[in-house]
């Protein structure tokens, strides 16, 4: 019975992950289909001594560090509120997960049009409040592109953390809050000592699937900036997608997703480790 | 005073979060009914002062968007038909039988989710364009397969989990096989969860962009990639995105929230194990 699913598996999944590996060693331009030179790392040597690599490196990292800490905070802070006592509370906690249902081309048209420098509600609201002193090209420049990008997977992503970390709050025993309460500890103690050591191995895991998740997203960014202006919002993934799909270089786009592969690695390891060990 | 303090301490901040969550997609529904005048003055008007169905009209009668709905609609059932089809009896094997590598194999299918989707698209692409498949519902079909399957998987024997051994047993006693144990003992016990499955397996796919970017062509295109194709031609018709973004959110949205409960138990039952 596993079998059809084993061979789906195989043949969409490992074939072409060797399938990637092999790529990457060779020169493999789209358009010249029957040449094929084994060139063993040259892929990789050439990837590592581009700057657009170390500057995609560096755009994942700023990508992945705010996406994911933003993500979080609100997520938890949404988490916290919708686990107190209201009386619409079911209605919010239905409603909170829109943002998670919905297309990434979707969400990046949606946030592209509100970040628009005419057109968009943002810079009008923002000017309308004094907030800004005038109307701002979110995504047309360099120095707000990546800011641009990231609230687009704020919103998108803060519901996970939402959903997760409510489901976890959920599961710690209501008696432990009397006992505390019974002992004299105020609201802060409380949290301290029984909110968050309760919640650590929920946080710990969803923190991990997060990052994998926002490390390897592209559509985002490809819809809404495509890495641009220049590459200031270019991560490696889209690097890699960009180099073999817009350049049809597959070789060196293959070797860059091994790359990435590779860095996440050690992400993977500890979720899988972690899943295993419970 | 403990009314007012909940009212300022937990509802309004619910309230602006759930303004957060909510607005851009209300913006984009009210976007979508506004005239092109008012799409098209700067600053916009926050407030609409005429509404039209124009853009969704239009969207339908004079570009291909009806039928890339079709497209979309056929890739996603696609989907949901062939990820049932390979998961429910995989689910089945890894909650009923013990073997050798049973651990480690579900920990793989864990895995697969984590790879890069460069990484599987690339070859994927590749391989599709030799075999001659690019710009079939199949192509695309498959692929989504990549990285639904997986999740599926792991749901769905999450669900099979629930169901008593004793019932299967019984079955196998009174002289069903293994298979009619699975279909007509199974099955309709687990419907609740094949169904949130399923809706998972169709949003996933109907959301879907970079495959069916690389995947399809003329023949085959569906709403994700159409929509970005809008925005290709040199002026960006707003009111139109807006209506075809409207269009494409709404399914999804009223099936996430119909299946939220199930999936959502699903979807962070991985995480919250631990």
């Amino acid at each position: 019975m596993l079998a059809p699913a084993l061979a789906a598996a195989a043949i969409l999944v490992l074939l072409p992950v060797i399938d990637t590996l092999w790529l990457s060693l060779h020169d493999v331009i789209l358009y010249r289909p029957r040449v094929r030179p084994f060139i063993g790392l040259g892929n990789y040597t050439r990837a590592l001594a581009d700057p657009v690599f170390w500057e995609s490196l560096t755009n994942s990292l700023v990508w992945v560090i705010c996406a994911v800490s933003l993500q979080f905070t609100l997520g938890f802070a949404t988490a916290l509120l919708l686990n107190r006592n209201f009386a619409w509370r079911g209605i919010a906690r239905a409603l909170v997960v829109v943002p998670w249902a919905l297309p990434s081309v979707i969400i990046g048209l949606i946030w592209t049009w509100m970040l628009d420098f005419n057109l968009g509600v943002l810079n009008n609201i923002g000017v309308l409040l004094g907030i800004l002193p005038h109307s701002v090209p979110w995504l047309a420049q360099s120095s707000t592109a990546m800011a641009g990008v990231i609230l687009a997977v704020v919103w998108q992503g803060f519901p996970f953390f939402a959903v997760t970390l409510l489901a976890g709050l959920q599961a710690i025993p209501g008696e432990l809050y009397e006992a505390a309460s019974i002992d004299g500890a105020g609201a802060w103690g409380k949290f301290r000592h029984i909110t968050l050591p309760g919640l650590a191995g929920v946080i710990a895991t969803a923190l991990l699937l997060r990052m994998i998740w926002v490390a390897n997203s592209l559509d985002l960014i490809l819809v809404m900036t495509g890495g641009g202006p220049g590459t200031a919002t270019q991560t490696l993934p889209l690097h890699a997608f960009l180099t073999a799909w817009s350049g049809g270089n597959y070789g060196q786009g293959s070797a860059l997703a091994v790359l990435l592969t590779l860095l996440l690695l050690g992400v993977v390891v500890s979720y899988v480790w972690r899943n295993r060990a419970e | 005073m403990t009314r007012l303090k909940r009212l300022l301490g937990t509802e309004l901040p619910v309230v602006l979060i759930l303004a957060f969550a909510l607005l851009p997609w209300i913006w984009m529904m009210l976007s979508s009914v506004r005239p092109d005048a008012e799409l098209t003055h700067s600053p916009i008007a926050l407030w609409p002062h005429q509404l039209t169905l124009i853009h969704h009209i239009e969207l339908l009668q004079r570009t291909s968007f009806a039928q890339n709905l079709r497209d979309s609609l056929i890739v996603a059932c696609g989907a949901v038909t062939l990820g049932l089809t390979l998961a429910l009896p995989a689910a089945y094997a890894f909650s009923r039988f013990r073997f050798r590598g049973r651990n480690w194999l579900r920990t793989q299918f864990l895995v697969i989710n984590m790879f890069p989707v460069v990484m599987l698209i690339l070859p994927l692409f590749v391989l599709m364009r030799d075999f001659g498949l690019l710009d079939t519902y199949f192509a695309l079909i498959a692929g989504h397969a990549t990285f639904t399957l997986p999740f599926a998987i792991w749901l769905l024997t999450s669900y099979v989990d629930g169901i008593p051994q004793e019932l299967d047993q019984a079955a196998m006693i009174d002289g069903a096989t293994r298979v009619q144990a699975m279909l007509l003992v199974v099955l309709p016990l687990a419907m609740p969860g094949v169904v949130a499955v399923g809706i998972y397996l169709f949003i996933t796919s109907w959301n879907e962009y970079l495959f069916a970017l690389m995947m399809t062509g003329r023949n085959v295109r569906t709403v994700t990639v159409a929509l970005q194709l809008f925005i290709g031609e040199n002026q960006i018709q707003w009111g139109l995105l807006m209506a075809g973004g409207t269009l494409v959110a709404l399914p999804a949205t009223i099936l996430f929230l119909f299946a939220q409960r199930r999936l959502v138990g699903g979807l962070t039952g991985g995480a919250v194990k631990g």
